[in-house]
């Protein structure tokens, strides 16, 4: 399979990252250098492999269902969560008008 | 009075407890190695004052007569990976620029209880996608190596290049790495010291900036293996705060240290040996074998027969998960914010990652959202993690014969800075023998084997048994031994 510059268009705009023609135009060889590349993983027989998502066998663990369980983690953190926003206001995260 | 920055981790950590010199004398000594080699570009930030109240604390602790930690007063790189309470934590992205962390990674805090110091954030490739430290925002970092009879600036291999260039110029007795996919061993060969990735799950990934979550793993580069033994057991342990964190107790790897390997099967997996290596790897591979026998082991043939897929494999699964992970860069919570005039939401996502992300970081966003997009997650993410499921069951069946694994850690040594960051499919073949292991989640360790004809370092890899560091810690040791590696960059910058 291999990717052509309307392709590539539409994958930058589902990853929002915006691209001018002559950057998607250069990335077009790249990916597709890339995704031949990677082809030729359909070599392998996969047969009644199961798709390996944990490399070590480990049982996922829940935290207590309790606010506060981390006081590293937990709530109360307001001023320290905004502290890098780029616009914070009123102790909010501020972001352009969405609704007119 | 020695010379303190030709000390490693171990004899800084006993002369200072043994009273022969000040953590103080170690920190400001360190200060001065990093403040005069700027041209190294190894530090993006600099944190001297860290370093020294860190010391004072060890040394205040020592006249009280309290017992100090394992790497007490002694001053160590962070690779800008980790986050750092206060202090930039970037990842070498624009994007990042400026951000201070509000909190503190589990490694980094670990390393500090342990009585270690701070003396800057290391440079390394963006969001650690790169085997060259030639994708970071804050320009390329080169390596203190440099071809006998030329000056060309030769590439610390990536991504934590800042790391290596640091630890090879003795700048740092030793610094933080992360590995996704090579990135502490591959390094650590370029630059003739050593770095071992744990089990993946031994070190916390909480407060480390996340590029493929089933891969990252922190590890320690230092210039010995014991260094190695002594820094890592202070970076692993439990964290609650990591779902994927193992729980398990740490070994005293430093007190098991052993390079007896007597009754020990080293596996030489036939896949490894593969066209185009460097004859020079190929010599210091025999070497290799002939030392861990001389050591006591009996060397096996072993067979891994996925091996060719493994990168193809990696190339899909790391990039995948990096575009998942760095959705989060969108310009709301932290980081830079790019607002057109007159922009939108969604237009201002568009327009702060374009400025924020350099292009290999684009690159793998792009594969990665290709592959996951509707109608190619099959065939490409599910296939890749199916091959990934046989290449760990290479390593297990390999396993039953043997008990450690002895291959090159690169098929070149280092290479000039932009020789090759016009080809990404020739970069990313430097992890061809280290992407293996971490696909499997298995410890791997790189040691120094020599020069080449060229008068630069390569490296050995040995990968063990999920965890069992100590079998890859001690026949490193018995390497490092035989070896006798103690060449060093001559200084130049």
């Amino acid at each position: 399979m291999s990717v052509d510059k309307q392709t590539v268009a539409k994958i930058a705009s589902l990853a929002r990252i915006k691209m001018g023609d002559e950057e998607l135009e250069r990335m077009v060889p790249e990916l597709n250098g890339i995704l031949n590349w990677v082809e030729q993983l359909g070599e392998v027989n996969v047969e009644g492999v199961e798709p390996m998502s944990a490399v070590i066998p480990n049982t996922l663990r829940l935290r207590d269902d309790v606010v506060d369980a981390d006081p590293k983690t937990g709530g109360g953190k307001r001023d320290e969560v905004l502290a890098n926003a780029p616009a914070a206001e009123h102790g909010f995260f501020g972001v352009p008008k969405v609704i007119e | 009075m020695t010379d303190l920055t030709k000390l490693g981790v171990k004899a800084i950590r006993d002369g200072v407890a043994g009273g022969d010199f000040t953590a103080r004398e170690v920190a400001e000594s360190f200060n001065a190695a990093v403040a005069s080699a700027a041209e190294l570009n190894a530090f993006i930030v600099t944190t001297p004052d860290h370093a020294l109240a860190a010391a004072d604390a060890v040394d205040a602790n020592r006249a009280k007569g309290e017992e100090l930690g394992a790497m007490g007063g002694v001053p160590i790189g962070m690779k800008d990976l980790f986050a750092t309470h206060g202090v930039q934590t970037t990842a070498a992205s624009h994007i990042l620029e400026g951000f201070k962390p509000q909190y503190e990674s589990t490694v980094s805090q670990n390393l500090w209880n342990a009585g270690a110091g701070m003396l800057g954030k290391l440079n390394l490739d963006q969001f650690a996608m790169g085997s060259s430290n030639e994708t970071s925002y804050f320009g390329n970092v080169a390596s203190p190596w440099r071809k006998e009879g030329a000056n060309a600036a030769m590439s610390p291999g990536g991504s934590s290049g800042g790391s290596s260039s640091a630890v090879a110029a003795r700048i740092a007795p030793a610094a933080t790495g992360t590995d996704t996919g090579g990135s502490i061993r591959q390094p650590a060969a370029f630059t003739g010291i050593c770095g071992i990735k744990p089990t993946y799950g031994r070190c916390s990934r909480w407060g480390v900036v996340a590029f493929a979550s089933s891969l990252d793993q922190a590890g320690p580069m230092a210039r010995s293996v014991e260094d190695c033994a002594i820094m890592l057991g202070s970076m692993a342990g439990f964290d609650p705060k990591d779902a994927t964190s193992l729980k398990m107790d740490v070994p005293d790897w430093e007190a098991a240290l052993s390079a007896d390997l007597k009754g020990k099967r080293v596996g030489i997996p036939r896949e490894y040996r593969m066209d185009g290596t460097d004859e020079a790897i190929l010599a210091s591979w025999e070497q290799g074998k002939a030392w861990l026998k001389d050591a006591g082991a009996e060397i096996v043939d072993v067979s891994l027969p996925h091996t060719k897929y493994a990168l193809p494999a990696y190339y899909i699964i790391a990039p995948a998960e990096a575009s998942s992970n760095l959705a989060r860069y969108d310009g709301v919570r932290y980081g830079l914010r790019d607002l057109p005039e007159g922009a939108g939401l969604q237009d201002m996502y568009a327009a702060t990652r374009a400025e924020g992300f350099g292009d290999e970081v684009k690159r793998r966003i792009l594969i990665g959202t290709y592959v996951l997009s509707a109608g190619f997650y099959d065939a490409y993410y599910n296939q890749a993690q199916k091959v990934r499921a046989l290449v760990a069951r290479d390593f297990e069946q390999a396993f039953a014969t043997c008990d450690l694994i002895l291959a090159p850690t690169t098929p070149t040594a280092s290479f000039p800075l932009g020789s090759l960051s016009e080809d990404p499919l020739t970069m990313y073949l430097n992890d061809v023998f280290a992407v293996p292991a971490s696909l499997a989640g298995l410890p791997a360790m790189s040691v120094p084997a020599g020069l080449n004809p060229d008068g630069l370092p390569l490296g050995l890899q040995l990968v063990g048994k999920p965890f069992d560091e100590q079998t890859v810690l001690d026949a490193g040791l018995a390497i490092q031994q035989r070896a006798g590696f103690d060449h060093a960059p001559e200084k130049w910058w």
